[in-house]
């Protein structure tokens, strides 16, 4: 068989491009259009970001020579980095409490009714919908400068997720032994208590602890609107300009959030096999 | 030997219960310490708490609108109506238009580089280790940094504005997605690529026959996800100039205009959940015409 005859065995593979896929080339198009497009709004110009560009150089230099390293005030950033963990901690923890009764509240497998259900899901969606930086300038307005307004940033973002994380949860678990309690006279409370319970503390508590995990990350940039922790610490250097001093945070806030990954990855798998 | 055997199972049953105990005793006393040491570091203390909680409740009461019900449809100059509270509803849409489209550019330039670099930083298609490990590690940094951090750079040195915001969120977008891509072509089935190379194809063939036709829909399905994440990214990227409707929230909210802070959030929370709406529907579609 030579080339020719495949060709003819198979025509429809040999067409050309936009005659085999128009969907791709057609999207591939539109992508094109629009970031021409996107150029105009933007007057994005290769000009001004290449001067930028330049302008960062000196920046990057700086930020790794680090001549006076001794002489750098090591005890705030320790504190920092202390306050960012215990925000991230506190606030992960009021969460996790308040959003068990949500969450179990906003389950089909606890409330049967659903128009409470449904009022619940949209508050909880109106929660989520909001930034927890956007969170944490409300309350930083409200409570004044300082971690107080990071820790209930934290924990009025995340009732919004982990309710919700916590009723899939329940409303996935499995009905049969909360309907074998049903079915030998159980109360509503017993119920829940050895029927649902068990089945979904496992996954609560590992749910938590990814979010302290990704909470100690959004924790860190809540300094910047000035909720206090490491962000603080990073934001002022930044604005400056010890460049030096900036990186080196920035490095110490990927180490520590590379070290908690590990440690709750290590839990959570404990956890989940016990 | 059935007492044998209610006596193993006894026994087995006391030993979960056992360890059952032994984990919620450690949890407890750890989530208590935790408690303790945390809640003293910040200072944080309940006649504080109680203090502001006050000062919140008025806060949330001046940035709600003064909506009245008899002259909630009148025009702009009365004060009760909905065109009153949106007074400034054209900036806004201008404001969220922009974000929208910083969101849209970032994800796309993003993506684009992060399937690039995907295929050196996953096992099955790296050229060698080294690569693999330097990829690796670069991507690695490029999701660490938050990239508000990487904004308040930018701005620094590319001026106030957008730009800085869409380079920011690309960086961040590349890293992390970079990082997913290359988790989904390990997965992949390694059979179509043997064929292709015992067929005598090279690397790039490979690739775009045996590879790409199988990854295809969940990469889709990440970008579309990340696109969700970095429109909610756009709207604060603002706080620290990267353009956006956050800028103009950062605004009002530090110069006290109140209403007009609870109609941006408003505006906010609608874009977000509709896109998060749309881009769901279209990933379950992908996912499901798998």
């Amino acid at each position: 068989m030579t080339d020719k005859d495949i060709m003819n065995l198979h025509p429809q593979v040999f067409y050309p491009l936009w005659k085999r896929s128009p969907l791709f080339i057609l999207t591939l198009i539109s992508i094109f259009t629009y970031l021409i497009f996107s150029i105009n709004y933007f007057n994005f110009s290769l000009n001004d970001l290449l001067n930028g560009f330049s302008k960062m150089k000196p920046i990057l230099i700086s930020m790794v020579t680090w001549n006076d390293f001794f002489t750098w005030n090591f005890n705030s950033i320790l504190i920092g980095i202390l306050q960012t963990l215990s925000m991230a901690f506190l606030g992960t923890i009021a969460a996790s409490i308040v959003s068990i009764p949500l969450g179990l509240l906003a389950s089909r497998q606890v409330v049967k009714i659903s128009l409470p259900r449904f009022i619940i899901r949209r508050f909880l969606d109106f929660i989520r919908g909001v930034d927890i930086l956007i969170w944490a300038l409300i309350f930083v307005r409200a409570f004044g400068l300082g971690p107080l307004s990071g820790v209930l940033a934290i924990f009025v973002a995340d009732t919004g997720t982990l309710s919700k994380l916590y009723s899939e949860a329940a409303d996935n678990s499995d009905n049969k032994p909360i309907e074998g309690l049903v079915s030998s006279g159980a109360t509503k409370i017993s119920t829940l208590r050895f029927g649902l319970i068990p089945q979904v503390m496992p996954i609560f508590i590992s749910q938590s602890l990814y979010f302290f995990e990704s909470n100690s990350r959004s924790a860190v940039i809540l300094g910047i609107v000035g909720a206090g922790g490491i962000g603080l610490q990073l934001s002022e250097r930044m604005k400056a300009q010890y460049w030096d001093q900036a990186f080196f945070i920035i490095l110490l806030i990927l180490i520590m959030v590379a070290v908690i990954d590990r440690v709750s990855r290590a839990l959570r798998e404990k956890l989940i096999n016990e | 030997m059935s007492e044998s055997l209610i006596k193993n199972h006894n026994e087995r049953l006391k030993g979960l219960i056992r360890k059952r105990r032994f984990w919620n005793i450690f949890l407890s006393i750890g989530i208590l310490l935790g408690l303790i040491f945390s809640s003293k570091i910040i200072d944080i203390n309940a006649s504080r708490l109680l203090s502001g909680l006050p000062r919140l409740g008025d806060y949330v009461a001046q940035i709600l609108p003064s909506l009245e019900t008899n002259s909630l449809f009148l025009d702009s100059k009365t004060e009760g109506s909905i065109s009153y509270w949106y007074f400034n509803l054209p900036k806004y849409l201008h404001l969220l238009f922009e974000t929208f489209n910083m969101a849209l550019v970032a994800t796309i330039i993003g993506s684009s580089i992060a399937l690039f670099l995907s295929f050196f930083a996953a096992k099955n298609t790296a050229p060698n280790s080294l690569i693999y490990f330097i990829t690796r590690r670069t991507l690695e940094f490029f999701r660490g940094v938050p990239e508000i951090i990487f904004a308040i750079l930018f701005v620094w040195a590319l001026g106030i504005g957008p730009i800085a915001g869409i380079i920011a969120m690309m960086l961040h977008t590349t890293g992390s997605l970079g990082k997913l891509f290359s988790e989904v072509h390990e997965n992949s089935d390694v059979r179509p690529r043997e064929a292709l190379k015992a067929s005598g194809g090279n690397w790039f063939s490979e690739m775009k026959f045996g590879l790409l036709p199988q990854v295809l829909p969940n990469l889709i399905s990440y970008i579309l996800l990340r696109f969700e994440i970095n429109i909610r990214a756009s709207t604060i990227l603002g706080f620290v100039g990267a353009g956006g409707i956050g800028q103009e929230l950062y605004l009002v909210i530090n110069f006290n205009y109140y209403e007009e802070v609870s109609a941006i959030i408003f505006l906010i929370i609608l874009t977000v959940i509709s896109i998060d709406i749309l881009s769901g529907y279209l990933r379950k579609n992908i996912i499901e015409a798998e």
